[in-house]
């Protein structure tokens, strides 16, 4: 019963936009879970508590963090631990980190 | 558009879903659509990430015995002095208040992976359709004789789980007389946080040095040699703890006699101290190795790295201290941080009918004082290898300090107010 009222309604939704809405929130839910690595220096969603010496990322423009994680990977920007973390993100997980962060507002 | 489907799409639409707003204290719900069993780093961080995840839509109950978070890293200061044991305590109150966790304050004394429900120390029952379960360790009395009776008498403790022993460790080393002798044993790796125990023999140096300069500090350690951040702590302790700390690799701790304060190995003469720290060989934690999910060598929880689900049993996910570390993978909090984070994902994506994600990531660093203020860390990333079914560290990432320093000092403080706030408030 419950998945012929279920039915009805994904009709009325119509299959295609569904779909498409499925699979945005499947990739939100892997680039949110991703984002969420940075956390446990950063803060929960890029906000550090009040008073941390490690920045917050929340609301970070998305060219300047990937231009900071290259800095950071050929040590143009000295760092304690980030030139030995940076090193262990894909370009495309980067991006996507990056993308998150500035899309969050602060 | 199949059911799964439909989930998804309500899931992304925000119009399915029970809204557990409030925290109930007092009443114990019968089914969770998530129960997470443990309020430590892995656990706390899982109930909290499937909230966020899942927009407020997945209800949880966490069941812990403790009113309190209490901190392992960091708690080697309060036995340094440096810290207090309100500066590593956090109140799960915000994970319930803010997050709409429902906290439920008992020990759970048996699953039943079958029927897909959880029996608490209370009686209780709470059915579920998700488990995730983060017991952290069990300590393995039996691996050293007289360990247990000496421990429950107060006399010889662990601190290992912080807490009132990390306290009364504390009060140990204030009262022991100057000239003493503190010994601490380590067992073989694995064990929880493999830098801990050079960081609390540090530590301590650093307290005799300033209050008890006649005393000493011995490490009884059953592996060959320092098993993380080698040099760095060796280096240090010769500049700055020389004739006080003394670093005795390959003793491996078999009994202690309670009268005598004194600690037996295998093959070495028996090592008497004032302060005994005895450390004994670690497991899973006990309600997963007595429910049948420590499946391996009995001793350690074999998950599907993906998702961490048992391979012992499905719809359980075991994250933490009590899972068999992939590579290089180490016990510490802040992996185990990280594994909550992955689960939490996962488990959203199975109830939710959405992909899970192929390509996980885990962080950790893990930072060890030195003294009060120098510190030196170990850094790695993990990607998931599809291929080899298990997270490898990336080639080539990660790494440990150049040298202990005092920004990192600043910093380490900073990553366990970070980290306490992203796993419980």
């Amino acid at each position: 019963m419950r998945i012929k009222i279920h039915l009805a309604a994904a009709l009325l939704m119509g299959g295609a936009a569904s779909a498409t809405v499925a699979q945005d929130a499947s990739a939100t839910l892997h680039t949110r879970a991703l984002a969420a690595t940075c956390a446990n220096c950063h803060g929960t969603d890029g906000r550090t508590v009040e008073g941390s010496a490690i920045p917050s990322l929340v609301g970070m423009p998305k060219s300047y963090m990937i231009m900071q994680f290259n800095a950071f990977k050929d040590g143009s920007r000295p760092a304690t631990v980030m030139h030995q973390l940076s090193k262990g993100f894909t370009d495309q997980q980067i991006d996507s980190i990056a993308t998150y962060f500035a899309a969050t507002k602060r | 558009m199949k059911r799964r489907n439909f989930v998804q799409a309500s899931l992304a639409l925000g119009t399915l879903g029970s809204m557990v707003g409030c925290a109930t204290t007092g009443r114990i719900p019968n089914r969770a659509k998530v129960l997470v069993i443990g309020g430590g780093y892995g656990g706390a961080t899982a109930a909290k990430y499937v909230r966020m995840l899942s927009n407020y839509k997945i209800d949880v109950v966490m069941a812990e015995p403790n009113t309190n978070f209490v901190s392992c890293p960091i708690s080697n200061l309060v036995l340094g002095g440096s810290r207090t044991m309100g500066d590593i305590t956090t109140p799960y109150d915000k994970l319930s208040g803010k997050h709409g966790v429902t906290v439920v304050k008992d020990m759970v004394s048996s699953i039943d992976a079958a029927k897909k429900t959880v029996t608490l120390a209370s009686g209780a029952t709470i059915g579920y359709d998700k488990l995730i379960l983060s017991p952290g360790i069990d300590l393995m009395w039996n691996s050293i004789g007289g360990l247990q009776a000496a421990n429950a008498a107060g006399q010889i403790l662990q601190a290992w789980k912080a807490g009132p022993e990390t306290l009364a460790l504390r009060r140990q080393l204030e009262a022991m007389p100057d000239g003493g002798v503190y010994a601490i044993t380590i067992p073989l790796a694995p064990y929880r946080c493999p830098p801990g125990p050079y960081e609390r023999a540090s530590q301590v140096a650093s307290y005799f040095k300033k209050a008890k300069p006649k005393s000493k500090v011995l490490i009884l350690d059953a592996n060959p040699d320092v098993t993380s951040k080698g040099p760095l702590f060796k280096k240090f302790w010769a500049e700055n703890y020389q004739g006080m700390l003394e670093y005795r690799g390959g003793h491996k701790a078999m009994a202690v006699d309670a009268r005598t304060n004194t600690v037996k190995f295998d093959v070495q003469d028996d090592v008497k101290a004032q302060v005994l720290n005895v450390l004994p060989d670690m497991s899973a934690g006990a309600i997963a190795v007595r429910s049948g999910l420590a499946n391996a060598n009995k001793r350690w929880c074999d998950v599907n790295y993906l998702t961490f689900e048992s391979t012992a049993a499905k719809d359980v996910h075991i994250i933490g201290d009590s899972t068999l570390s992939a590579p290089l993978m180490p016990k510490s909090g802040h992996m185990a941080n990280s594994h909550g984070k992955v689960v939490a994902a996962a488990v959203v994506a199975q109830l939710s009918g959405m992909e899970v994600n192929p390509n996980p990531v885990l962080t950790n660093t893990c930072y060890s004082f030195v003294n009060d203020k120098l510190v030196v860390h170990v850094a790695s990333v993990h990607q998931y290898v599809a291929a080899e079914k298990t997270f490898k560290s990336v080639p080539g990432s990660g790494g440990v300090s150049a040298a202990p320093n005092e920004l990192e000092g600043v910093y380490a403080w900073n990553w366990a107010q970070n980290i306490w706030a992203d796993t419980l408030l």
